[in-house]
């Protein structure tokens, strides 16, 4: 066992405290060249992974960067240095902690490249930046450990597969780097170990002690929760009640726009005038700092918040979590109930509170699985093919490279071990010459080949090559101020398509406030506060969860089983409805539902075959729709079934699930839809084919600027083979477009459909009305409406059309 | 409707779905903002390499155009290159093509912004053109009479759809770009209100026509 040396030892007796036993064993495996660390929050985790640096540096390190620690978030990179900072200078050590951010400061991002900190703090992005400069072997080539903090949150994105590509340019330029990675509880620890490690090298998984069971329970409301809706306002006064009996609670939502609404609703009821703020991605910089300083400051009882309170800072007093909306996934509930962890050692505790019945089966279900240990989770693929364009014009940015010595580095990328010569080759190409079949750029290489290596053709393209690096591509977002002459507070950002479509008059909330829309000024929406208790609902992009496969299985079960003796009388009644006014879903059948509803025409499916195949489900049975001249509009999916609705109805719902017919152009018609497209986009910003939106550039000439639907269009017509298409197609496979899953569940049906029409909307497809994510269909019905669109506008102008 | 027809002056215009404006009494077809060699042009200064392609698909749709309505006179209203160097790069197939085009009709260049100087691909280039009282040129002029321009790129959102439109009142047409590789500017920006009349018209372009009044997009 690796003893402390005698100054942290001192400072460790001096608080009374002992090292956990997993802050021991990563001691002692301080020379293993990787290391997974899987610990519950608040379980001093982070002390683990730094524990060794503090040790091999000493009271008086040389110069020289020794240990890079990265995290998700900016926020969680600062409040390191905070908490580190703290304990080096009380055990008296000469080490320097710097943490390197998008808002750090010109002159010192140059000091640091010049003269590296010990100890520095980074985000994925921060450190592809760096390693994008011609000093980067002089910057890490004495750099011992990386810390990857997160590290779960990380591999769930292209941002993982993008800081293991640069794990691998490190462990190149630092032939010694040992890997640390820092991860909540997850399902499949191993397959971590494998994203994590230099491939083939081995990684060990410890696992913390994960403390003491979690109480999780229902919270338990005088009113039942409604039909329908997605608020969980019924809930409000059951809420406010365990707020007062709590030091700190934080109230999960899935979307921003439920914390919104919620968090208005509350204030209208907290007759105490209780400190509760709301943070979420959508809000302002500056409105989020001063919610997290209330909140360090323990200041606040409450905080509305979403996937943006998931990460980051330990707030030690926060003794409640409450979710509001069906957690949708099971690891993910997990994880945030361990954020009320005041005591380590004490069980944290959390209430679920479903929106409406439908998710009360499924609060009962994750439930059962967090008791069971159940944790869910969907394998990634392969690392994806623009991420490696990505980064093949980063390498290019910082030095000529060989394509062998390179190809051979990102083999050594976990997410990356399986790559082809060919795939790689490809996207070389790509970067190159933009790979297209006509070779219309070989006179304008952007990269060449010299002697027997790849550079820049031209030195000053890596500039731009920085200004878009990273792989998180926001949908365009406009910032919403208040009016003022000399320019009003920002209040936040919302969504391009969404201000698209508000009128001046219009009112939305955003920040827990209504707001008037007035009018645009370059690019930015201004509001005025407006007093009116009914606004126009938000609609901001909201990370959308989709419910795991897993946990609609349960679900499923749970209907089928009949025995609803788990779920509160009202949800039961709920079902029993249900099964009078129309069926309940049976396995090996398939129910349909048709239905008007305000006007128009709608068709539900319940396949219960998750969200990915739903939504399949929902683009084909439109385009079977379109066909047959029943102008379908758009629909939307859940994991359990896909809602659609148009102008007319279908006489004989089972005569569109013709599985030959589905097949049929299948992938004619996957070409031409939005989820491609929306995909394409995607890809292309990361792949480098779009350059991101620069706010100089969007004021300056939207003329100049056009849709990259267009871009896909022509790609699609003229060269449907290139890498882009085949990246934009693997992509949509994988993440939306799950093909033999409907194959299986119409296999397994059989042609066993249950059509029921009814006369007005039935009380299982009552909540689907409110789901996000509502995909239209541009197609004939869409023609329809602009021109009776266009007849009503002319009409109302007292003209003839 | 595919095409959109109105009365402009003592003319009678038709707008068509493709963006291509139809004067038949004088067997004129007027389209604005080719952009051809836009990807050319990207890349040539050290921007994206676009998908090169956007060349053929806009004049296989201005064929497609020529042949529908039999135009004798073709007026491309500027910005047809995406600046002149676009023009000198142009593909040799993409070039014969234009060519071919051009062969047994009038074809006049109205000078752009993006393309101010004559090409050697023949036909007539003008800074502006003056037929039967009506003037063609590229950007619109305050005090402009019986005038067709483009430039802008017009486009309007009905219904939440947007696309591209033409615009028209008592004094002037505005074209949508013809172009693939183009983008729009908002029919309600201050620099098309300060042009258009508050009575006039938007013509909405796609797989066909809608026309709606100006103050509703």
């Amino acid at each position: 066992m690796s003893a402390l040396p005698p100054y942290i030892q001192d400072w460790f007796d001096a608080r009374n405290w002992d090292l956990h036993p997993h802050q021991q064993a990563m001691l002692d495996r301080a020379d293993a060249p990787a290391t997974l660390l899987v610990a519950p929050t608040g379980g001093g985790k982070t002390l683990a992974g730094f524990l060794p640096t503090l040790v091999e540096l000493g009271a008086e390190p040389d110069a020289g960067l020794h240990t890079l620690y990265i995290s998700p978030l900016k926020a969680l990179a600062n409040d390191i240095r905070r908490n580190l900072t703290t304990p080096i200078t009380e055990m008296g050590l000469n080490i320097r902690v710097e943490d390197r951010t998008g808002d750090t400061s010109q002159t010192t991002r140059k000091r640091q490249r010049a003269d590296p900190p010990h100890i520095l703090l980074t985000t994925p992005e921060s450190l592809a930046l760096l390693l994008s400069y011609p000093d980067a072997p002089k910057i890490f080539a004495g750099l011992q450990r990386v810390v990857v903090d997160e590290i779960h949150a990380l591999a769930e994105s292209k941002r993982g597969d993008q800081l293991m590509l640069c794990l691998s340019r490190l462990s190149t330029l630092a032939p010694d780097l040992r890997r640390v990675g820092l991860s909540a509880t997850v399902e499949d620890p191993a397959a971590l170990a494998t994203f994590l490690a230099r491939h083939p090298d081995p990684c060990a998984v410890l696992h913390a002690d994960p403390g003491p069971a979690p109480d999780i329970d229902m919270l338990h409301t005088d009113a039942p929760p409604p039909w329908s809706g997605g608020g969980g306002t019924y809930a409000i006064p059951a809420i406010l009640e365990q707020v007062k009996a709590h030091q700190t609670t934080l109230i999960f939502h899935n979307t921003r726009a439920q914390a919104e609404i919620f968090f208005h609703a509350l204030w209208l009821a907290n007759e105490d005038a209780l400190p509760i703020a709301i943070h979420h991605g959508s809000l302002s910089r500056e409105q989020r700092d001063r919610v997290e300083a209330a909140m360090v400051a323990g200041q606040l009882r409450a905080v509305v918040c979403t996937g943006s309170l998931d990460l980051g800072i330990d707030w030690g007093n926060v003794d409640l979590v409450v979710q509001v909306g069906a957690p949708k996934n099971v690891k993910r509930l997990v994880q945030r109930i361990g954020r009320a962890n005041h005591r380590y050692n004490a069980p944290s505790k959390a209430r679920l509170v479903p929106a409406n019945r439908f998710e009360v089966v499924e609060c009962v279900a994750a439930l059962e699985a967090v008791r069971d240990g159940d944790l869910d989770g969907d394998t990634r693929g392969d690392g994806p093919l623009d991420v490696l364009c990505q980064h093949i014009m980063i390498m290019a940015a910082s030095a000529p490279f060989s394509a062998g010595d390179l190809f051979d580095e990102v083999r050594r990328a976990g997410p990356y071990h399986r790559l082809s010569r060919a795939d790689f080759d490809d996207c070389l190409t790509f970067v190159a010459t933009g790979g297209y079949a006509l070779r219309a750029y070989d006179k304008y290489q952007r990269l060449q080949m010299r002697g027997d290596l790849w550079q820049l053709r031209d030195p000053r393209t890596a500039s731009q090559i920085r200004m878009n690096i990273g792989t998180i591509v926001d949908s365009e977002m406009m910032k919403v101020r208040l009016k003022h002459r000399r320019g009003g507070a920002p209040l936040g950002e919302v969504e391009e398509a969404f201000a698209a479509t508000l009128s001046t008059g219009d009112t939305f909330l955003i920040g827990g406030q209504i707001v008037r829309y007035e009018g645009l000024r370059e690019m930015t929406l201004e509001v005025t506060p407006n007093h009116s208790k009914t606004p126009k609902i938000a609609v901001f992009s909201g990370t959308k969860f989709a419910t795991s496969t897993q946990l609609s299985d349960r679900v499923m079960g749970m209907l089928h089983r009949g025995d609803w003796s788990a779920l509160p009388a009202h949800t039961a009644d709920w079902l029993n409805l249900q099964k009078q006014v129309s069926r309940l879903p049976a396995p090996d059948r398939l129910l349909i539902e048709t239905f008007p509803h305000d006007g128009r025409a709608h068709t539900c499916v319940y396949g219960f075959a998750g969200r990915n195949a739903q939504q399949t489900l929902g683009l084909l049975l439109t385009q079977q729709m379109e066909l047959a001249g029943l102008n379908p509009l758009g629909f939307v999916s859940t994991d359990y079934a896909t809602l659609i609705w148009g102008l007319d109805l279908p006489p004989d719902p089972g005569a569109l699930l013709s599985m030959d017919q589905m097949r049929d152009g299948f992938q004619d018609w996957l070409n031409g839809n939005a989820v491609m497209k929306r995909t394409f986009r995607g890809c292309a910003v990361i792949a480098g084919l779009i350059e991101r939106n620069t706010p100089g550039r969007r004021k300056s000439g939207r003329q100049a600027t056009f849709s990259s639907d267009i871009l896909y269009d022509t790609l699609h017509k003229y060269d449907p083979g290139h890498l882009l298409m085949r990246i934009t197609r693997d992509q949509a496979h994988e993440g939306l477009v799950d093909f033999g899953r409907i194959e299986q569940m119409l296999t397994r049906v059989a042609g066993r459909i249950d059509h029921v029409a009814l006369n007005r909307v039935s009380p299982l497809a009552a909540p689907l009305f409110l789901e996000a994510g509502k995909i239209p269909i541009k197609g004939a019905a869409q023609e329809t409406m602009l021109a009776r669109a266009a007849e009503q506008a002319m009409a109302a102008a007292g003209l003839a059309p | 409707m595919n095409n959109h027809d109105f009365p402009f002056g003592d003319h009678s215009l038709s707008a068509r779905a493709s963006g291509a404006l139809w004067w038949s009494a004088r067997g004129v077809l007027v389209v604005s903002d080719l952009h051809l060699g836009k990807s050319d042009r990207m890349a040539r200064r050290g921007g994206t390499f676009l998908p090169p392609y956007e060349t053929q698909d806009t004049l296989s749709r201005l064929e497609a155009e020529i042949e529908a309505t039999g135009a004798r006179t073709v007026i491309c209203l500027g910005d047809s290159f995406d600046d002149l160097g676009a023009e000198q790069n142009l593909h040799p197939d993409m070039r014969d093509w234009i060519l071919r085009l051009m062969a047994g009709r009038e074809w006049i260049w109205v000078e752009g912004n993006h393309d101010p100087g004559p090409t050697d691909l023949g036909g007539t280039h003008r800074a502006e053109v003056a037929l039967d009282g009506l003037t063609f040129r590229h950007i619109a002029t305050d005090d402009g009479m019986a005038e067709l321009s483009g430039h802008y790129h017009p486009k309007a959102r009905i219904a939440g759809i947007a696309r591209p439109c033409f615009l028209y009142d008592a004094r002037r047409v505005i074209l949508p770009a013809f172009g693939t590789y183009t983008g729009g500017l908002r029919a309600g920006s201050d620099v098309l209100s300060g042009l258009m009349a508050p009575d006039a018209r938007a013509v909405l372009i796609g797989a066909r026509t809608y026309v709606v009044p100006y103050g509703a997009c």
